[in-house]
């Protein structure tokens, strides 16, 4: 049993590890339009920055879903402790994506209450980003668990880290939505969009210089990880990778090059991301359940797998065609209205 | 008094579910019903075809946004509400969610932004493909999430060890002994909504004189699915009830009220069941009909809740009455068709303003029928959340308190309110302004996608207005 068990584990992990990483991508570059939304120059600006996303905003959040359920499916354990420990940063953030996703369609319908569906987008989108950090945060931090359940208080979740991971994945998803909008429009509004991200770089760079300062000193396990010898020696290409990254993402976004400020972005968020899994690796309730102990049955594993196989690669295939169908730049057009 | 946490998250849950089954109750419907218009458009080339699916995409847009958002909402429950379930059922009915999301949530997300937005930027074929792929995409979420939930009321397949489920045969899960009579009731429930609502719309178009032959083509290729479907969905009503009978007894002795085990038992039309004294009130009965329904023989045997231990047995009036609403509007539904078609066969269907009117009326019928038969089916499987094996009081999680679980309902409460709200008055606004207005004046199309958003309108039959 077990050796089965560690084989499906391992590829699982990937899968939703992965999946998460495509998740924050997707709905972070649209998270952060909306984000970026209210301090657009204008109302047309505003139409054009939604236009961008509109068509493909939905199928963004689908990752969202595909994460929560794949790790329900494969890692269930570790689903009934985290959720519930993070029950009113979840709340929030779905309430949040509620108001922000209807308001594609709403503001469009009643041009009378347009304001208020723009605000509801925008608003929305800044909470939802912050509750997601702050899920992230008290994942890091980790949480109080007896037995299999989950003991700690609702409030748990909330502390100056967590609060800090909030704020910090604002400047990030922001930093990704300028990153698409300069590929999406060009003129006046790209140009503002290359100055609004070079704004979020300068505090992605303060957030992760925090991040790689804070976590060590609040976890021993993560300082151990991180300095012990000869660790330090194989993990350390990945501060100054991710250091010389932000200097190559402030050069891009300085330059003409359209599609380099969102990609140079995605190896930012990778690198970070990768950071957090060596932290944390083999964690999947932090410092309490690895992988293998959450994992649900090997043939729960197994059945979910070989759909999956199938499907991802199919899945993508349609999902890249439908971007492609909305390929290129979002225009103003002249005489309506 | 203190809130208790069990209680208010079951409220909840009833809330975020009852809310959101509305909106597939239509979308799962109208975007088979799109398909069909879009397909008919490309065979027929007729453009009124083209103009009522422009129509009702529209307002499948604002449903279907509605859907969505409040559809990912409903996962994220099972986590932070019901951790326990989670951890006991998640090795079976993980993956039948999960599968929902990969065969159904992807494909739909996808091409519903070619079907809404990219009617310019794609061949006519591939936009008739993408329509086709929402319908298909809302059907593969009825499967799995209906094998989950069937599941969880006809277990099959599994073992229990230790207060958790494993699984044992994939296929005996998902076709599990209550699947079947559940999937195909419920998805021809959704149609029949969508039908129904098409129906409305259509006679309350005919009405206003205005887009007369838009009009007629809603109400009579409705009145044409609803003339099969009605009647089909009584046969499988009746089965879904049998199979209720085998496997769930003390769920089908609740709908009915039926306390004593008796042979040739008659049907209680109306009684007021007193779950304390274990009797009904001012009951109305028929005789001999009660078996003759529940098992198609006179004299057949109907278990009573008196075989069940009391704290197994549903709240009985709920699950009483929430039957006698769906099969009412069920009866109600056959007449307004019948009606239909006989007022058809003789020519004057479309002249009868009375009948019109009446079928504008019965927009919500699908609705009403679609909640009570969900308030049936889930109130009747109380105690269980897993039946038989785990109780609904196991299934919650037990760090919640209860003021909390007060606060996170509130907040859905009010979140719910605005959004129903709001987008109930969008899509009658985009009724009363008719198929017409989504052809206003659009810009010329040129090259590559320009604003969506605000071009939603221009959905324009190609070579249409300038």
């Amino acid at each position: 049993m077990t050796e089965h068990a560690i084989s499906f584990v391992g590829i699982w992990t990937v899968i939703i590890g992965a999946g998460v990483f495509f998740y924050v991508l997707l709905d972070g570059f649209d998270l952060g339009i909306g984000i970026l939304h209210g301090f657009a120059p204008d109302g047309g600006d505003r139409d054009l920055m939604m236009d961008s996303i509109a068509p493909v905003w939905d199928g963004n959040e689908t990752w969202l879903v595909f994460g929560g359920l794949a790790l329900l499916a494969a890692f269930p354990l570790a689903f009934a402790i985290i959720m519930p420990a993070v029950y009113f940063p979840i709340l929030v953030m779905l309430v949040a994506l509620v108001f922000r996703g209807v308001a594609f369609e709403f503001r469009f319908e009643d041009p009378g209450r347009r304001a208020f569906w723009d605000r509801a987008f925008h608003y929305g989108s800044i909470v939802a980003t912050f509750a997601q950090g702050l899920v992230l945060g008290a994942f890091i931090q980790g949480f109080q668990v007896e037995g299999r359940q989950f003991t700690g208080g609702s409030l748990d979740f909330l502390t100056p880290f967590s609060v800090m991971i909030g704020i910090a994945l604002l400047f990030g998803y922001a930093l990704l939505g300028a990153g698409w909008l300069i590929i999406k429009t060009d003129g006046a509004l790209q140009d503002w969009a290359r100055r609004k991200g070079r704004f979020c770089l300068l505090a992605v760079l303060i957030a992760i210089v925090m991040v790689y300062l804070w976590t060590p000193l609040m976890e021993h396990a993560v300082a151990d990880r991180w300095f012990s010898w000869p660790n330090i020696l194989f993990l350390s290409p990945v501060p100054l990778a991710t250091v010389a990254v932000w200097m190559w993402e402030w050069r891009v976004l300085g330059g003409s090059a359209d599609a380099a400020p969102f990609a140079v972005a995605i190896l930012l968020f990778l690198l970070s991301y990768l950071g957090i899994a060596i932290s944390l690796w083999p964690m999947v309730v932090p410092y309490r359940f690895t992988l293998w102990e959450a994992a649900s049955s090997p043939s729960t594993q197994a059945f979910l797998l070989v759909g999956t196989l199938f499907l991802l690669p199919v899945i993508l295939m349609y999902t890249g065609w439908s971007y492609w169908v909305f390929r290129g730049k979002v225009r103003r057009d002249i005489g309506y209205h | 008094m203190r809130p208790d946490p069990l209680i208010l998250s079951r409220i909840q849950f009833a809330w975020v579910i009852a809310w959101h089954i509305l909106l597939p109750a239509f979308t799962v419907g109208a975007a088979s019903y799109i398909a069909v218009l879009e397909g008919l458009h490309l065979a027929t080339g007729r453009e009124v075809y083209l103009r009522v699916s422009n129509f009702w995409i529209r307002i499948f847009a604002v449903a279907f946004g509605m859907g969505v958002v409040t559809g990912v909402v409903m996962p994220f429950q099972f986590g932070t509400n019901w951790s326990r379930l989670s951890d006991a059922a998640g090795n079976v009915i993980g993956p039948l969610l999960a599968y929902e999301g990969l065969f159904a949530f992807f494909l739909e997300a996808a091409f519903l932004g070619v079907l809404l937005f990219g009617r310019k930027l794609v061949p006519a074929w591939a936009h008739f493909i993408a329509a086709l792929m929402v319908a298909l995409g809302t059907l593969f979420s009825s499967f799995w999430i209906l094998a989950a939930n069937s599941w969880m009321q006809t277990p099959a397949g599994y073992a229990f060890v230790d207060g958790r489920f494993y699984p044992h045969d994939w296929l005996q899960i998902i076709f599990n002994p209550s699947f079947p009579y559940r999937f195909a009731h419920t998805v021809t429930g959704f149609y029949v909504t969508a039908g129904f609502v098409v129906l409305g719309v259509g006679a309350y178009t005919i009405r206003r004189r205005r887009f007369l032959d838009e009009g007629r083509v809603m109400v009579t290729t409705a009145l044409s699915l609803l003339a099969v479907l009605v009647p089909v969905q009584l046969i499988i009503g009746d089965r879904h009830g049998l199979n209720t009978r085998d496997y769930q007894p003390a769920k089908l002795a609740a709908i009915e009220a039926r306390w004593e085990t008796a042979s040739s038992v008659p049907l209680t039309l109306f009684a007021i069941p007193n779950q304390v004294a274990e009797t009904n009130r001012y009951a109305l009965e028929v005789p001999y009909l009660g078996s003759l329904i529940l098992t198609h023989s006179l004299d057949g045997t109907v278990h009573g809740l008196k075989e069940f231990p009391s704290d197994q047995r549903a709240p009985v009036a709920i699950v009483f009455f929430a039957f006698r609403i769906m099969v009412g509007v069920g009866l109600l539904m056959l007449a307004l068709v019948a009606v239909g078609w006989v007022l058809r066969r003789r020519g004057r269907l479309f002249e009868s303003d009375w009948y019109l009117r009446a079928c504008q009326l019965a927009l919500p019928l699908g609705f009403i029928a679609v909640l009570a038969g969900w308030t049936t089916t889930e109130v009747g499987r109380q105690p269980w959340t897993v039946y038989g094996l785990l109780r609904t009081a196991d299934s919650v999680t037990p760090s919640l308190a209860g003021h909390e679980v007060l606060l996170s309902l509130l907040f859905y409460a009010a979140a719910y309110l605005v959004i129903y709200s709001t987008g109930f008055l969008y899509m009658l606004r985009l009724v009363r302004k008719g198929p017409h207005e989504s052809l206003a004046p659009a810009p010329v199309a040129a090259g590559r996608p320009e604003s969506p958003v605000r071009h939603l309108p221009s959905l324009q039959p190609p070579g249409g207005l300038p």
